[in-house]
């Protein structure tokens, strides 16, 4: 396994953001995480990649507490949050995208933006925005992604891309320290695939950081920082990104040894 | 427009329809007007549940129920303390007993809205159908232990004979009239408030899409517990003064299935996201049902409901306030 540190590693003594330590996830017999243990410093790119049903989306949905994990450890902003429901974790720094877009269907592109604002932001202590501020960062973070002239559009007027787009705002709405960016690329067009990629490296600009999991090699490596291949719910690689699609094993567990 | 601007014109309809009953004088306008409005009341109740959060409520019948037995239950209370209540405790209870009807009310409305949150505990984890089924299961529960708790009356039922004449309202049921009435504007004036809060956005996501709810923030089980306290202690509110309103009670009737079906028609057939919604669909059918009571028969009151709820889920899914606002929006466009 190739082990190198990334680009932006933390200062010595730094914590990392997000910790996890020997995940383990069971479905039935089916093994889907397999003592997956990882280390995230602030403000990384950090790509994650492997076949179908290696258990990307187990880990995402293990880490934003969509499914809880069996054994193992999550800490994430030195706080332990395993047991912790999503909104729970939603509310320490925690977002997500989903991999199909999952927008509130009967609200505009602003309600929707306004939902995490609401109801994460607005329930942290210390911070309580009026209704005129809330407004004044929903139409930021939607001419973020270059939405804004859609913002009172309704979902069903949106294309794939845009969807795509609003599914990042609104994770990017809850003011995240970590944001988990789960397949935000799938079946877009080549110059579609730049926009995201190109939105996402602005988000980290903002010191936000950012785990991308993609099939689309061309936009992990544009992306990443540091590359972690997970297969059959184990890590395999995880290290420089050049380094990592050299790597034999990584070769073998996508084009078959 | 603000929530106290709004109580204050419910409020002003109110009492302009209460004299105007009045004024016209005939007993059997309120005893009709009652059923009525008891099914605004209902109708609101299961959109809070069933339209804000889209968890469809079978079960209305028993939230309704519970309200009824509580008041059975305060009212034979009050006639056999010196039976069953213990020496020392019976001269309190001679002081409160028998308790005024408002206070029933609250009360039905804080025991349905207990049931409310244990069913909300056991059920809320299920989704769709499973949820539907469960509180339907619920009822039947409920009903069951009534029929085998003889003290409220079991399954012979019990009598609740109201008072004749109570001071300024005359007749018994112009005061239940505007009991209800009261309610109605509790129950509109809460969906309204829920509607335009934090907490209606909140109920909406649920609604929309439950695990994008979590992951925007919103804590989606404790909403839930919230509209089905809420939702059923209205319920329970209605149900409260139905003893005093029909004078004998059965299980049969205060868990009657017609309940269940008129909660969830009305709403439907109103529309389901605005609070107008249920006001509009019970205003109607309730009537409908009350003039064929009267010209054909009351047997042809859920057919009545059965025949619109089908056109209406093919036709107008979003009811008649959806039906409303595509017709403005076309308007608009044009």
């Amino acid at each position: 396994m190739s082990q190198t540190n990334s680009n932006s590693a933390p200062e010595a003594g730094t914590k990392p953001l997000l910790q996890i330590d020997q995940l383990g996830k069971r479905f039935g017999g089916f093994v889907a995480l397999d003592g997956v243990s990882l280390e995230i410093p602030q403000g990384q790119r950090l790509g994650l990649i492997g076949p179908n049903g290696s258990g990307k989306s187990t880990l995402v949905n293990c880490i934003c507490g969509a499914l809880q994990n069996e054994t193992g450890t999550i800490y994430f902003d030195g706080e332990k949050v395993n047991g912790m429901v999503a909104h729970q974790r939603t509310r320490r720094g925690l977002a997500r995208s989903f991999q199909l877009p999952r927008p509130f269907m009967s609200m505009t592109v602003a309600e929707n933006m306004r939902v995490p604002l609401m109801y994460t932001v607005n329930a942290r202590s210390g911070t309580h925005m009026s209704h005129g501020e809330l407004n004044d960062r929903c139409m930021e973070l939607l001419s973020l992604v270059t939405l804004h002239e859609k913002a009172s559009h309704m979902p069903t007027d949106l294309t794939q891309v845009e969807m795509r787009k609003l599914e990042l705002a609104r994770a990017m709405a809850a003011d995240p320290k970590l944001l988990i960016a789960d397949e935000s690329m799938a079946g877009l067009s080549h110059s579609e695939v730049e926009d995201i990629v190109a939105l996402l490296i602005r988000m980290n600009e903002r010191g936000v950081t950012i785990i991308m999991i993609e099939h689309i090699m061309r936009a992990v490596m544009t992306f990443s920082q540091r590359l972690v291949v997970l297969v059959s719910g184990k890590k395999i690689a995880d290290g420089m990104p050049e380094d990592v699609i050299q790597d034999k094993e990584v070769v073998g567990a996508y084009l078959g040894s | 427009m603000r929530t106290s601007v709004f109580t204050l014109i419910l409020i002003l309809i109110s009492a302009a329809l209460y004299f105007a009953f009045r004024t016209i004088g005939n007993d059997y306008l309120f005893f009709a007007g009652y059923t009525v409005l008891q099914y605004v009341v209902m109708a609101t109740a299961w959109n809070i549940l069933g339209g804000y959060c889209g968890y469809v409520n079978f079960g209305s019948a028993g939230f309704f129920a519970i309200g009824v037995y509580s008041s059975v239950f305060l009212h034979t209370l009050a006639d056999s303390i010196d039976d069953v209540v213990p020496d020392a405790l019976q001269a309190p209870l001679h002081a409160i007993f028998p308790l005024p009807l408002p206070v029933m009310v609250v009360v039905g409305g804080i025991v349905a809205g207990l049931v409310g949150l244990g069913m909300g505990y056991l059920t809320l984890r299920l989704r769709g159908v499973f949820f539907a089924i469960a509180t339907l299961a619920l009822a039947v529960v409920m009903e069951t232990v009534i029929v085998n708790w003889s003290f409220v009356g079991g399954s012979r039922g019990a009598y609740v004979i109201p008072p004749n004449d109570v001071p300024f309202f005359g007749p018994y049921i112009q005061f239940l009239f505007v009991l209800m009435l009261i309610l109605v504007v509790v129950a509109l004036v809460t969906a309204r408030a829920i509607e335009r809060s934090k907490l209606g956005v909140g109920f909406a996501t649920i609604r929309d899409d439950e695990l994008a709810a979590e992951a925007s923030g919103v804590p989606t089980l404790r909403l839930k517990l919230i509209a089905t306290v809420v939702s059923g202690a209205l319920f329970g509110m209605a149900g409260a003064p139905f003893p005093y309103y029909i004078g004998y009670v059965e299980p049969g009737s205060a868990f009657n299935l017609s309940y269940a079906v008129n909660s969830i028609a009305m709403p439907m057939i109103g529309g389901t996201t605005f609070w107008a919604g249920p006001l509009i669909g019970a205003l109607l059918l309730g009537t409908l049902q009350q003039v064929a009571t009267v010209t054909i028969s009351s047997a042809v009151n859920l057919l009545i409901v059965g025949l619109l709820l089908i056109g209406f889920v093919i036709l107008a899914p979003k009811g008649i306030v959806g039906l409303w606002q595509k017709w403005m929006g076309k308007r608009a466009k044009s």
